[in-house]
């Protein structure tokens, strides 16, 4: 029993994620916290757009189950999970069973190796993007088996462009991460780094997810900015490409329900459909998880680079970790995830008093109260300085992400769908073509010095 | 340089033992299959626990290839393909290969062959040459890319470059052969 507590304290004071460290324990718990935290997400995701949509709309959207409609999602997941689930009866029973299991296991795979914070990943991988990328691109195969299974029409024409969709966009999105890839180790430092450690006697660049924001953090610059504009497009680019990849509108074409009543996924109900519910909005999450590990930073703050002032508050500031900057901006936003909470508590307490006087609504009432105490309470806690120095970056990279989610919404709510050979001609003829020359000008530019260098007889 | 000693692998006979099976089971299923959907599964079954294996040997990159490569890319072309054909009527019909004979034939002298080197190698000699390169799980990508493109140690540069040409031949002509007019 001793041993077994001082093995699960061993890992607290290191400095690996738990997969590093290869502690077992740890790394389910982590694993059990990613898996918590992000069915938790899908079911705030699902509330949230459709109350963010109908707001766009100028309705109001889900009212009825609990304050808000804020246990409508609940409502709904009891209702997939009750409903009788259907086979057709043609169907090919076995890769019909297996085909919602195939996207499922792709979508939360991938979150083996997303660095929330440079300890709180499952584990880093040296292949990291490439591990994800490739992870991500096996949701088609579950798509397309599924939509072949169901033995219909519409869905066999919603999968078969899907994967026409994915496997282009997929270009496109591979060439804008390789430009950013090439960046952790371009035109900055000139020996070992982040800790890859070197092969032969030039800088290498990395793959690893964490490595990747290790870089930007040496380097002083989120990746988007860096090597201005060149940056911004590949984001751009990877922007497009995740919105398609992921099936959402202005991309929707697989299960564009004016034209296939609802695409690959047609023949499911019940349980699989949820599942198929479910993978979509992690991979969505797992998208906006590249996206900002690779461009926006990670979990790193805004303005990582600037620190202000040295300030002390005892017992208070600075943080325990030595290494740790001590800034008097640092500390501000340090402050931030506390208060985002206090806010978001403070705003279920605006609600409460706003809620309807009628006694059927008292009990909403209520729950809405402890709602918002709970939140508020949260929000407390992240104020201790144990908690606060431990979520910071957690979550910066949640905030970054919800923008992205945010951005989906909007997405949906704004563009009309594409048609598809507009689609086809948007990947290929105008993302491929700007990413190869992007890929080429990253190159040139990283290594201006050396070609500068071979041109005017330097260098070796 | 020894990987093995910065991590400890965990659990290793159990993992080899179980991703080797899978690629088997999933290799008889391949063969075995009548529905070619079914067979294309499997498939991608052995190959992802193929890649699984790279992973134990300390080869993360070639994993993450063939990952994307194999399982992500050419078995879904694969699987677009079959489904574009007639699966019910491939179903129905007698299977018509003659080389079992010759199959089994092969498959034989392999396995000889395996257990001859095994047995020879167990009996005194070792089955690896010792003192190999093996670089750390955590260098595996950039000791790929030293090999291709480093200025002193990079000596596949050419051959990477002549495999991709031939690539590019293939592709064009396939679009050559798969349409009428250009």
């Amino acid at each position: 029993m001793h041993d077994f507590i001082q093995y699960i304290q061993s890992y607290l004071d290191s400095d690996k994620t738990p997969g590093g460290a290869g502690n077992i324990f740890w790394a389910t718990v982590y694993i059990l916290l990613v898996f918590g935290g992000l069915s938790v997400a899908v079911i705030a995701m699902n509330w949230l757009e459709r109350k963010i949509l109908a707001h766009m709309q100028v309705r109001l959207g889900p009212m009825r189950v609990g304050p808000h409609g804020l246990l409508q999602p609940i409502a709904d997941a009891l209702k997939l999970l009750l409903k009788e689930d259907i086979i057709p009866a043609e169907a090919d029973k076995i890769v019909f069973w297996i085909a919602p299991f195939i996207v499922t296991l792709a979508a939360f795979t991938v979150f083996v190796v997303v660095p929330f914070g440079p300890t709180h990943a499952i584990t880093d991988m040296n292949i990291g993007i490439l591990f994800m990328l490739g992870v991500s691109s096996l949701s088609v195969l579950g798509i397309v088996t599924a939509g072949w299974a169901s033995n219909s029409h519409y869905p066999l024409i919603g999968a078969l462009r899907s994967s026409a969709q994915m496997v282009s966009y997929e270009v496109a999105m591979g060439l804008a991460v390789v430009s950013v890839i090439m960046m952790t180790s371009l035109g900055s430092l000139a020996t070992g780094l982040y800790g890859v450690g070197n092969v032969g006697s030039q800088a290498s660049g990395t793959l690893s997810m964490i490595g990747i924001v290790q870089a930007q953090q040496a380097q002083g610059v989120w990746f988007i900015f860096k090597f201005f504009p060149l940056g911004l497009i590949a984001f751009a680019i990877f922007a497009i490409a995740m919105v398609a990849e992921t099936n959402r509108a202005p991309f929707d074409l697989p299960e564009a329900e004016s034209e296939l009543t609802a695409g690959f996924h047609t023949e499911y109900s019940g349980f699989r459909w949820s599942l198929f519910f479910l993978a979509e909005y992690s991979a969505m999450i797992a998208v906006s998880s590249i996206a900002v590990t690779l461009w926006l930073g990670g979990w790193l703050r805004p303005f990582p680079g600037v620190h202000g002032p040295s300030i002390a508050i005892p017992h208070i500031w600075p943080p325990a970790d030595p290494s740790a900057p001590t800034g008097r901006l640092d500390f501000v936003f340090a402050l931030c995830p506390g208060i985002a909470f206090l806010l978001l508590g403070a705003m279920c307490f605006y609600n409460v008093q706003r809620m309807p006087q009628h006694p059927l609504f008292k009990i909403q009432t209520m729950g809405l109260a402890g709602f918002g105490a709970t939140l508020g309470l949260i929000g407390l806690a992240m104020f201790i300085p144990a908690v606060r120095d431990r979520v910071e970056d957690i979550f910066w990279f949640s905030a970054k992400v919800a923008a992205f989610m945010y951005l989906y919404i909007w997405y949906r709510g704004t563009f009309p769908r594409y048609r598809f050979d507009q689609l086809m001609k948007v990947g290929w003829k105008v993302l491929l073509p700007i990413g190869l020359a992007l890929l080429i000008l990253t190159a040139v530019v990283g290594m201006r010095a050396e070609i500068w260098a071979q041109f005017t007889g330097g260098l070796r | 340089m020894n990987p093995a000693a910065t991590n400890p692998p965990v659990a290793t006979p159990f993992f080899f033992y179980l991703l080797a099976a899978t690629m088997i089971i999933g290799g008889i299923l391949v063969i075995t299959r009548k529905n070619a959907v079914h067979s294309a599964m499997a498939l991608i079954t052995a190959l992802l626990a193929q890649s699984g294996l790279y992973l134990m040997l300390y080869a993360p990159f070639v994993a993450g290839v063939q990952i994307i490569l194999y399982a992500g890319g050419i078995m879904v072309l694969f699987l677009f393909v079959i489904m574009l054909i007639n699966i019910e009527r491939t179903v129905k019909e007698r299977q018509f290969n003659k080389q079992w004979l010759v199959g089994i034939v092969a498959a034989a002298a392999l396995g000889g062959l395996f257990i001859a080197v095994y047995t020879t190698a167990t009996a005194g000699k070792p089955l690896f040459p010792e003192g190999r390169v093996t670089y750390g799980e955590g260098q595996n990508t950039q000791a790929v890319a030293a090999l291709l493109f480093d200025r002193s140690a990079g000596q596949y540069m050419f051959a990477f470059e002549i495999a991709s040409l031939l690539l590019l031949v293939a592709i064009i002509g396939a679009v050559v052969m798969a349409k009428k007019r250009i």
